[in-house]
């Protein structure tokens, strides 16, 4: 029945070989019994003492390494969480801070701002009074030298009026007539050249 | 290397013939690659437990990926009570996809591919397997071959039927595995066979088709390891928690 099987899966090769296999018995190796009692020795004896070196010495630390390596990445993803959680804090202070500042620095800039302006009104308000002083000063000045002026215009007139007549004439003149007609005649055109 | 698709199946004795009481012990091939896959996995995952960098270099990201998909694995199916358990099905997962994958490699001995072998393996897994069951639930573990809600006529039927099918795993466990290296391995060889045969002309269209073959082979190597732990996985589950 084997010897069928055997030949049947080998049906093809066998048309190549005739000679060859007519020499050779046919047949599977494996049902030989011969070293199947070699074959169960070493099997247990190989693959006992693999089971053992695997079980004790090599498994163990496969599963140790697996297992540190578990704990290692949990750990540094712990520590990154807690380095995350300290910059956010610090984050958060550094903003307060600005914040702070930013505000003190928006106070200090209005006070001296305010400090500045006031000073600057008051040294305005004394030269504002100094330049009314000296405008005022030089107001009753014009005044007083626009008051005396038509009376200076009306002597320098007579005078030289009559001193016009002495010669034209070659005579005394009457001194006081003449003022009365410059008195006149001022009057007439000071209203045109003062205006009062 | 013989023609013969089977030849590579052959077991044969490297060194003298060591011999206890009756038995024959001797080292073989089958041994030796047996050697080369345990000591390929104690390095690789020695290599990559050594160092415990927080960013794994590539033979330590290799160990925890490994580590994690069969604790995945086993958690999906078996729950967090097969935590124990965790070591023996993570050895069986990486011992058959190792030995599948070292015979993957031309001229090599695949270790998987003899009944012997994964016979052994699936019958350990059968007996602990009921021990634990046993051990944890008592004489109520025989409730397992009792599925409730089923009619009472049905019921001598279906216990008969859960009592063969609960015997057959280890034999299921072990010739799924067995013979899906060995028809994989001979049909691989049986394509290489036609290239040399059919030669420079005809023997492009074999050629291709052991290229694919080859990658088929890996994913059936992988598969294979992955369904022979998962199953495990399921039984240990059967027996932790009895569900029926």
């Amino acid at each position: 029945m084997i010897k069928k099987i055997f030949f049947q899966s080998i049906f093809f090769s066998f048309l190549f070989f005739k000679e060859a296999f007519a020499a050779e018995s046919g047949g599977m190796p494996q049902l030989n019994p011969e070293f199947w009692i070699s074959q169960i020795f070493w099997l247990i004896l190989t693959f006992g003492t693999m089971y053992v070196v695997l079980s004790k010495f090599i498994l163990p630390k496969i599963s140790n390494n697996l297992e540190s390596r578990k704990s290692q990445i949990l750990e540094n993803i712990e520590a990154a969480e807690k380095q995350r959680e300290d910059s956010e804090a610090k984050l958060r202070e550094y903003d307060e801070v600005l914040l702070k500042s930013k505000s003190e620095a928006k106070t200090m800039f209005n006070q001296t701002r305010e400090r500045a302006l006031k000073d600057i009104m008051a040294k305005k308000e004394v030269l504002d009074k100094q330049i009314d002083d000296e405008i005022n000063k030089a107001e009753k000045e014009i005044e007083v030298l626009r008051a005396s002026a038509p009376d200076k215009i009306n002597k320098i007139a007579i005078e030289t009026s009559s001193e016009l007549l002495e010669k034209l004439i070659s005579s005394g003149v009457n001194r006081s007539s003449i003022s009365a007609i410059v008195d006149d005649l001022s009057k007439r055109n000071g209203d045109k050249y003062y205006g009062n | 290397m013989a023609a013969n698709p089977m030849s590579q199946f052959d077991v044969y004795r490297i060194g003298p013939e060591i011999k206890v009481g009756a038995f024959d012990i001797s080292f073989t091939n089958a041994s030796l690659f047996m050697i080369i896959s345990t000591v390929s996995i104690l390095l690789v995952f020695n290599l990559g437990s050594k160092r415990n960098s927080v960013l794994p270099n590539k033979m330590q990201l290799l160990a925890e990926l490994s580590y994690t998909f069969v604790a995945k694995m086993i958690s999906d199916t078996a729950g967090s009570k097969a935590k124990p358990y965790f070591a023996f099905i993570f050895s069986l997962f990486m011992f058959v996809l190792f030995c599948n994958m070292f015979g993957m490699i031309p001229y090599t001995f695949t270790v998987t591919s003899h009944i012997i072998v994964t016979f052994i393996l699936a019958s350990f897994i059968f007996i602990g397997v009921t021990i634990i069951g046993f051990i944890k639930h008592g004489f109520s573990y025989l409730k397992l071959f009792v599925p409730s809600g089923v009619p009472a006529v049905l019921l001598p039927l279906i216990v008969v039927i859960e009592i063969i099918s609960y015997l057959s795993r280890p034999i299921s466990l072990s010739v799924r595995l067995f013979a899906n290296m060995m028809a994989g391995h001979t049909m691989m060889k049986v394509f290489g066979g036609f290239v040399i045969s059919l030669g420079l002309v005809g023997g492009w269209l074999p050629l291709s088709f052991s290229v694919a073959l080859t990658g088929l082979e890996i994913l059936v190597a992988f598969l294979q390891a992955y369904v022979f732990a998962i199953l495990t996985c399921i039984y240990l589950n059967d027996a932790l928690n009895l569900h029926h």
